[in-house]
Parts: C-alpha cells; sequence; structure tokens
C-alpha cells in the first residue's frame, strides 16, 4: 500500500515539475506521516479500551478486597506475595518446588504430546468418516456419545489402564481434543465441492494423490477451525488433569498453593493460564490462517 | 463419414428410491476427428449428463461412449473437461493448476524441464502466461476459464469437452473467449464438443449443432451442418445469410417446436 502511494505521488510531484518548472514544488510528504498517524490511532482504538477495562476492574478488585477480614488478598498484595515468583520463573529446588516457567512448560510438554496425538488421529479419522459412508455410519453415533464425557471422567479409567500419572495426563488431553477435530474434518471432507473431484477424476489422480492434493488442501478451513477448538480444550483439560494427578504442573502448582492457603499464587498461576491458552489459541489460529491463505476465497 | 467419437444408444436413468427418472433416451452420434459439435438445449433437459457420460464422471444406463472405437467409461485426461464455472483449485496458483494435469499425463514421456516449458506453452497459448503466480482469487472470471482451457488444453485430450464454458461470464469477455476458442481450435485442430445454451455461440463455433428436446426423457430433436467458411468473423458474420439461416433453425427448434416448459 504504502510503496504504491509513494510512487504515485513521485510520479506526480515529477510531471508538475516538468510542466512547469518555475514553480519549484518540494515533494510534500504527508502520506507517510499520515499512515503513521492512522496506524497509530487504530491501534489505539483497539488497545485503550481494553487498558480502560483492565484498569477499572482492578481498581474495583483492590477497592472490594483491601477491608480487613476478606477473605481473597487484592491486587496489591498479591503482588507483594508473589513478586518472587514473577521476578524468577526460573528457579529449582528440586522435587516440585520449582519455579512457574517449570511447571507450565511440564503442562505444555504434556499439552503438546497429547494434542500431537488427538490431531494425528482425529485428522484420520475425520478423513475416513468423511470419505466412507459407512465408515459414517458406524462411527459417528459412537462419537457423539463419547464426545460428550467431561474430560476428567476419563482420568480414572486411564489411571487404571496406564498405572502412571504421565500417560494418563496426556490420555486425557488426546481424548478431549480429538473429538471437534474428527467433526471438523468429516464435515470439511464431505464438503469437498464435486467441481474439484470431477477435475481429480479427469486428471486421475490416484488415492494418495487425490488426498495430498485436494483432501487435505480443500478441507483445511475446517481442520485448523477443529484444532483451534481441540487446542482451547486442551489446555482446559490438563489444569484439571494435574490437580489430581500430581507432580509437575501448573494443575499441580494450583492444587498445592490451595493446600498451603497461597491464595495470591492461585491468583498469580491462573493469570499465567489464561495468558498461555489465548497464546495457543492464537498461534493455531495464526497457522491456520497461514495455511489456508487463497483456500478460504473462491 | 468416420467416427472419432461415437455415442452408441445412450440411456439414462436417475433412480432415487422407488421412483425412476428417465434422463436421456437413445443419444446416437458421431463426432469426427477436428470437429466442432455444439449441443444445445433448454436447461434440464440432459445435455449436462450427456457431458458428463461422455467424460466418464457419470455412467450411462444403458448404451456406451467409443473413442476411437475402444469403449471409455471412466474419467481420462484423454477427454479432458472445461467445467462452466472454471474448477480451479484456489490453493493452486495458475501455473500449478495446470502443471498438475500435466505431471500425470506427462509423468513418464516428458522430463521435468519439458513439463514446465509444455505448461508455459500452454498458459500462452491462452494469454495468460504472465498470470502464472497468481491464485485464481487474484484474477478475473474470464482469465480464469483461460487458466481452465489452457488445463484442459494441455493434457493434450483426444476430445475436448466444453461444459457451457462462456456462461458465467460477462457478454463482452464471453465473445472474446469464443473467439480464442474459434482460434485455438482453428491453430490445433481440436476435435471439441461443447454443451451450450446460447443460440449465437452455437451457430458462430461450430461445424455441427445438435439439438436436444425437453426432457425427461430427450431425445436429439435434429443435427444441423453450418456450412460457413473458416476462419469465421463475428462482425461479418452478422449479416450473412447462412448464418441468419442456421440461427434462425435453431431459433425455431427451441422455441416453437420444443417451447420450454417450466415445471408447475
Amino acid at each position: 500500500m504504502n510503496m504504491t502511494a509513494t510512487k504515485i505521488e513521485i510520479e506526480a510531484a515529477t510531471t508538475a515539475a516538468s510542466a512547469a518548472p518555475v514553480v519549484a514544488m518540494t515533494p510534500k510528504r504527508p502520506p507517510r506521516s499520515e499512515a503513521y498517524a492512522r496506524m497509530a490511532r487504530e491501534t489505539a482504538v483497539r488497545v485503550i479500551p481494553p487498558l480502560v477495562v483492565i484498569a477499572l476492574l482492578t481498581l474495583v478488585w483492590e477497592l472490594v478486597c483491601r477491608r480487613a477480614g476478606s477473605a481473597l488478598p487484592p491486587p496489591s498484595k498479591v503482588f507483594k506475595d508473589t513478586k518472587e515468583l514473577i521476578l524468577d520463573p526460573f528457579f529449582d529446588h528440586g522435587g516440585i518446588d520449582k519455579g512457574l516457567f517449570w511447571h507450565l512448560s511440564a503442562s505444555l510438554q504434556r499439552v503438546a504430546f497429547g494434542y500431537s496425538l488427538s490431531a494425528i488421529a482425529g485428522i484420520a479419522l475425520g478423513v475416513l468418516v468423511g470419505q466412507s459412508v459407512w465408515a459414517m455410519r458406524g462411527l459417528d453415533p459412537l462419537f457423539q456419545v463419547l464426545r460428550t464425557i467431561p474430560p476428567l471422567a476419563w482420568l480414572p479409567l486411564s489411571l487404571a489402564a496406564f498405572r502412571d500419572g504421565q500417560p494418563s495426563a496426556i490420555f486425557v488431553i488426546f481424548i478431549t481434543s480429538i473429538w471437534p477435530i474428527i467433526i471438523n474434518t468429516a464435515v470439511g471432507i464431505r464438503n469437498i465441492p464435486q467441481d474439484y473431484r470431477n477435475v481429480a477424476a479427469v486428471v486421475q489422480l490416484n488415492p494418495l494423490e487425490f488426498f495430498a492434493k485436494i483432501m487435505i488442501p480443500a478441507a483445511a478451513p475446517y481442520i485448523f477451525t477443529g484444532l483451534r477448538i481441540g487446542i482451547g480444550l486442551s489446555w482446559l483439560a490438563i489444569v484439571a488433569a494435574e490437580m489430581l494427578i500430581g507432580g509437575v504442573g501448573i494443575g499441580f502448582f494450583i492444587w498445592d498453593a490451595w493446600n498451603s492457603s497461597h491464595i495470591s499464587e492461585i491468583i498469580l498461576a491462573l493469570f499465567y493460564v489464561g495468558i498461555v491458552g489465548f497464546v495457543l489459541d492464537r498461534l493455531i489460529a495464526g497457522l491456520g490462517k497461514f495455511v489456508t491463505r487463497g483456500t478460504a476465497q473462491n | 463419414m468416420t467416427a472419432y467419437l461415437k455415442l452408441d444408444h445412450i440411456d439414462k436413468i436417475f433412480t432415487r428410491g422407488a421412483a425412476s427418472t428417465e434422463v436421456l433416451k437413445d443419444i446416437n452420434l458421431t463426432i469426427e476427428k477436428g470437429e466442432y459439435v455444439s449441443i444445445i438445449g433448454h436447461s434440464g433437459c440432459g445435455k449436462s449428463t450427456l457431458l458428463n457420460i461422455i467424460a466418464g464422471l457419470t455412467g450411462a444406463s444403458t448404451g456406451g461412449v467409443l473413442l476411437e472405437n475402444r469403449e471409455v467409461n471412466s474419467p481420462g485426461p484423454d477427454r479432458a473437461v472445461v467445467f462452466q464455472n472454471h474448477s480451479l483449485l484456489p490453493w493452486l496458483t495458475v501455473y500449478e493448476n495446470v502443471r498438475l494435469g500435466v505431471d500425470k499425463v506427462f509423468a513418464k514421456t516428458k522430463s521435468r524441464a519439458e513439463r514446465d516449458a509444455w505448461v508455459m506453452h500452454n498458459l500462452n497459448l491462452v494469454q495468460m502466461a504472465h498470470a502464472r503466480d497468481k491464485r485464481p482469487s487474484e484474477i478475473s472470471g474470464g482469465m480464469k476459464q483461460r487458466v481452465g482451457i489452457a488445463r484442459a488444453l494441455a493434457m493434450e485430450p483426444k476430445v475436448l469437452l466444453l461444459d457451457e464454458p462462456f456462461g458465467a461470464l460477462d457478454a463482452l469477455t464471453r465473445a472474446h473467449l469464443q473467439d480464442s476458442v474459434m482460434a485455438l481450435h482453428q491453430k490445433l485442430g481440436n476435435t471439441i464438443l461443447m454443451i451450450t445454451h446460447d443460440v449465437d455461440e452455437a451457430v458462430l463455433l461450430s461445424d455441427r449443432i445438435v439439438m436436444m428436446t425437453n426432457g425427461p426423457s430427450a431425445r436429439i430433436g435434429e443435427v444441423l451442418e453450418v456450412p460457413l467458411a473458416r476462419p469465421r468473423k463475428r462482425l461479418e458474420l452478422a449479416t450473412n445469410a447462412t448464418y441468419l439461416k442456421c440461427r434462425q433453425r435453431v431459433l425455431e427448434f427451441l422455441y416453437e417446436r420444443h417451447r420450454f416448459v417450466e415445471a408447475a
């Protein structure tokens, strides 16, 4: 945008100069500064309202919780109590006495593992269900029932099966996030326009080429919708699962803080959980946008 | 007359549960090599179904399609289709869309460099080489259809099937593209079968016009030879007696003898 605008401006300036050499016109430069100003305005419009709301909410929180005998700490106390944790997230005193970075990273590793498995299995099953009418008839009712089971309800069963916390947590992530991936992938596959199938038939793509060159790109917007819902659910499930299995992880950190009555630490951990969840969602959304550029609009 | 493409007693019956509709009845047609044949009829008469049967995308209920005396009943690049709504893959560039077919058809017979040159050659034929790295969403409807034609031509089809290729375009773009197709036909001598519902287009482009009766059970009502010399010039033909007579014949067929009856 900027480039063309400047170019046109230069052209206009030169033609004006050659047509009337007496008037020495210095090429004006307002558009660029104007563009910056506009960008700054747009950013301000987006950033200022949430900042104002956050400031107001913090103020209300402070006022409500500052009274003596209040059950929850005000923000000022939260900050004072958790300053060490905020400033040094990397300490490691052995056992479970670790900085928040290590807890978050342990949780993220579990999510990464479980979520990757569910992405692979989910897309594969989704393709199967989307492509084959018989697979859909057989599997869809099963999926519809299984997907309503709350994540934590799977935990005792997986603990019984794996006899260990780590694989159980990963299994809970897997089983939680797989359903939206399967269902959205299947819808995407079913919605591939007949035109694309005809093109593939005329060109005589074999099934593997059809899968890679037509199916996956055509269904990509749907697949990424499923992946995005899936990552959100994984992050929801991991915190709850870690509270029960113990060890290192942000969920366990919260539970541990509760047992030691460190309410401020719980609040800090909640902030981190929220921010990490937000970043994960944006990451998948951004990846989806990058991969499906050109596909979305036809 | 040597039959290059032969439609032999084709019937098509669609069944949905207990109900069945006969769409096409006893379609017989032979097309010579290098001929340009149009199939014209009201919408719903089954002309697109007929094209799909020839392309192998739909099976005939009885009868069959013979290409060079061999039966063809599955889709293949020897009967490349230019689809009505271009059907370019939106995630591929113009070049990649054409290359997709070229890579399959010439996988064994051409080297990578030759295939690349062949893709560019075909894009040049339709004057789209300049847009090779654009995506379909970045080019106009007429350009998309040009790329669709290039994709089909690049497969070196024995018969080129055009499914209302200009239907979705505005009148000016359509005229321009019709001229391009005429020039390509002149230059390459392809055998072309085109579905259309535009009388002028049919008369201008075709050697023969196949007129279909209304469905259900559509048949070939009449076949009209268009004895106009090539190359044909759109402006000169506007006052040409033969052209007008052919046009009149098709119009009479469509609007008097086989008037389109709206399904109540």
